[in-house]
Parts: C-alpha cells; structure tokens; sequence
C-alpha cells in the first residue's frame, strides 16, 4: 500500500527544490519561470493524491484550472521576458529594477 | 458515477509500490537536475523529463485525462515556448552563473526547513493508511476523462468559461507585448487598397489634340 503521505511527501520536495531553484538562479529569468512551474506541479501534485483518496474528482478539476492559468501564465512571463530583454539586453533579475522601457 | 471499485491483490500493490517510488525518484532527482545544471535548454529537458515523471506518478492516481493533459499541454506547448525564448534570447551563460554558489547555502537552509516542517506535517500520522486508506480502484468500463466532463460542464461551468477567457486574454497579451512595429518596412494595407475611390487614383485631363489645333 502507498500511503497518501508519501505522495505528499513528493510534493514537498518538488516544492522546497522549487524555492531552492529561486534562490540560486538569481541572474536567470528563465530558469526562475520554470521553477514557478515546477512549484505549481507540487501543488498540483498535492490536489491529485488527495482527489483519488478522499474519492472526490473536484481536486482533479481545480487542477485542470491550474494548468489552464499556469500556462496563461507562462505564455505572458515569456512574453514580457523578451520585451524586457529587447529594452535591456539582459535577463539578470538585479538589472530589471525599473518599470518603464 | 463512481463504480464498483475492485481492491487490487497484494502483487499487484507491490509492483505498483514499486513503479511509484522509481517514477517519484526520477521526478525529484529531475527538478533538482533543472535547478542547478548550467545549461537552460537542458534545464528545460530536465523539466520535461520532470513532467513526463509527475504524469506517470498522475497514472497511479488514476487521473488519467490530466496525466495526458500535462504531458500534451506542458511537454507539447508550454516547453516548446520555453525551448524557443531560450534560444531566441542571446544569453551569456558564463556571466549568468555569477554568484550562483553565494546564495547556495542560504538557499538550502530556506528550503530544508520548509521541506522538514512540511515532512513532518505529512508523516505526523495524520495521512498513513491507517487514517485514510488507499481507495480500490475502477473498473475497466470507468471513464476518468467522462467523469471529470461530467463535472466541469454541469458543476463548474462558469469556471470553465472563465477559464476559456484567460486563455483568450493571454493570447491577446503575449501578441501584443511581442508585437513590434517596424516603420521602415514596406507591407501592403488591404483596407486602404479596399477603401480606393475611382476619384482617388483616376484623373481625366481634357487636352486638345494636336491636329485640331493645327486645323
């Protein structure tokens, strides 16, 4: 048998090498954008290992949602990152201090 | 909606034990290979390879219809964007890695603690199999994917909706952020070539021919 916790445990993880992956990659957007997607797939994680073992699908439909504004979302950061890059060369987080172009 | 549910033998539950804990070993040694590789196209592989394992980890979940859905959705659309930006953008990878190990040591602090506090969260007994036991799983007429449209499309409608609408205001944005405008170049402008009068390109000039004059 698998507990429940072991998934959870999973999720954990994924989540704290998310936070590590923002911490190091200070001077790297990208790598910063898909750490947000990896801490989005624990938390996505966590909404599926419960789903199946209460017996409730509506976990499974909030990740659906998730997905969906996950992807908006990572269509969007991109996007702004090329803008920011064609205005200022650079993707290093500390360069980006200032809103207008 | 929910079927018979069928409690799997003692074999089948071992080998499934097993598949969880080499794809949950995969997934967590992949995250860990895209935050710290030097490289972002392998970075973004690594995710994949990441999603590809969460998918599987989904599978033994039985949510079959999202496990499909992460693997077309991220593998096939989002990873695809993110592997084009990165090489799209001229980035010095050397210059990038600056600094990368100052912030290693505090970054590992932050992230042992969290994951220690949430661990003993999860172990605390409050979700072994004695408090909530595994579910017996479908039979093989249950559908996940009838299910789940089943509940988006009477329960959650109006999120659903919503969420069709985000996907549309997203498409908006990220065109019109990347959209760039480049007076010099020569294009066509339909509307105007629609819009032309006979007047506006046609000009009849009376003039009196030459032998008339003559005459």
């Amino acid at each position: 048998m698998i507990p429940l916790s072991h998934y959870l445990v999973v999720g954990a993880l994924l989540f704290a090498i998310s936070v590590v992956g923002i911490f190091l990659n200070r001077k790297n957007l990208v790598i910063i954008l898909m750490a947000i997607e990896l801490l989005l797939l624990a938390a996505n994680m966590n909404f599926v290992a419960f789903s199946h073992y209460l017996g409730d699908l509506s976990g499974q439909v909030f990740v659906f949602f998730i997905l969906t504004v996950a992807a908006a979302e990572a269509a969007i950061g991109l996007a702004i990152l090329i803008v920011l890059f064609r205005t200022r060369r650079s993707i290093n987080v500390q360069d980006l201090d200032r809103l207008r172009g | 909606m929910h079927g018979q549910r069928i409690q799997p033998t003692d074999e089948q539950m071992s080998f499934l034990q097993i598949v969880f804990y080499i794809f949950a070993a995969i997934l967590i040694g992949a995250s860990i290979m895209v935050v710290t590789v030097r490289n972002p196209v392998r970075a973004a592989l690594f995710l994949v390879l990441a999603f590809f394992n969460a998918a599987c980890l989904w599978m033994t979940l039985e949510a079959e219809f999202l496990a499909i859905a992460l693997v077309l959705v991220y593998v096939g659309a989002v990873m695809v964007l993110f592997l084009f930006v990165i090489m799209m953008l001229d980035i010095d990878i050397a210059q990038m890695r600056a600094g990368f190990t100052n912030y290693l040591p505090l970054g590992i602090i932050v992230a042992s603690v969290m994951a220690g506090e949430l661990i003993l969260v999860m172990l605390s007994g409050e979700f072994g199999s004695a408090q909530m036991p595994r579910p017996g799983g479908h039979g093989e007429t249950y559908s996940n994917t009838e299910a789940l449209g089943q509940l988006i499309y009477t329960d959650y409608v109006f999120a659903f909706e919503l969420a069709a609408i985000i996907l549309l205001v997203a498409i908006i944005a990220a065109i019109t952020l990347t959209l760039r405008r480049r007076p010099q170049t020569r294009y066509q402008a339909p509307e105007e070539q629609v819009r032309v009068r006979k007047q506006d390109r046609l000009r009849i000039v009376q003039l009196p021919s030459g032998k008339e004059d003559d005459a």
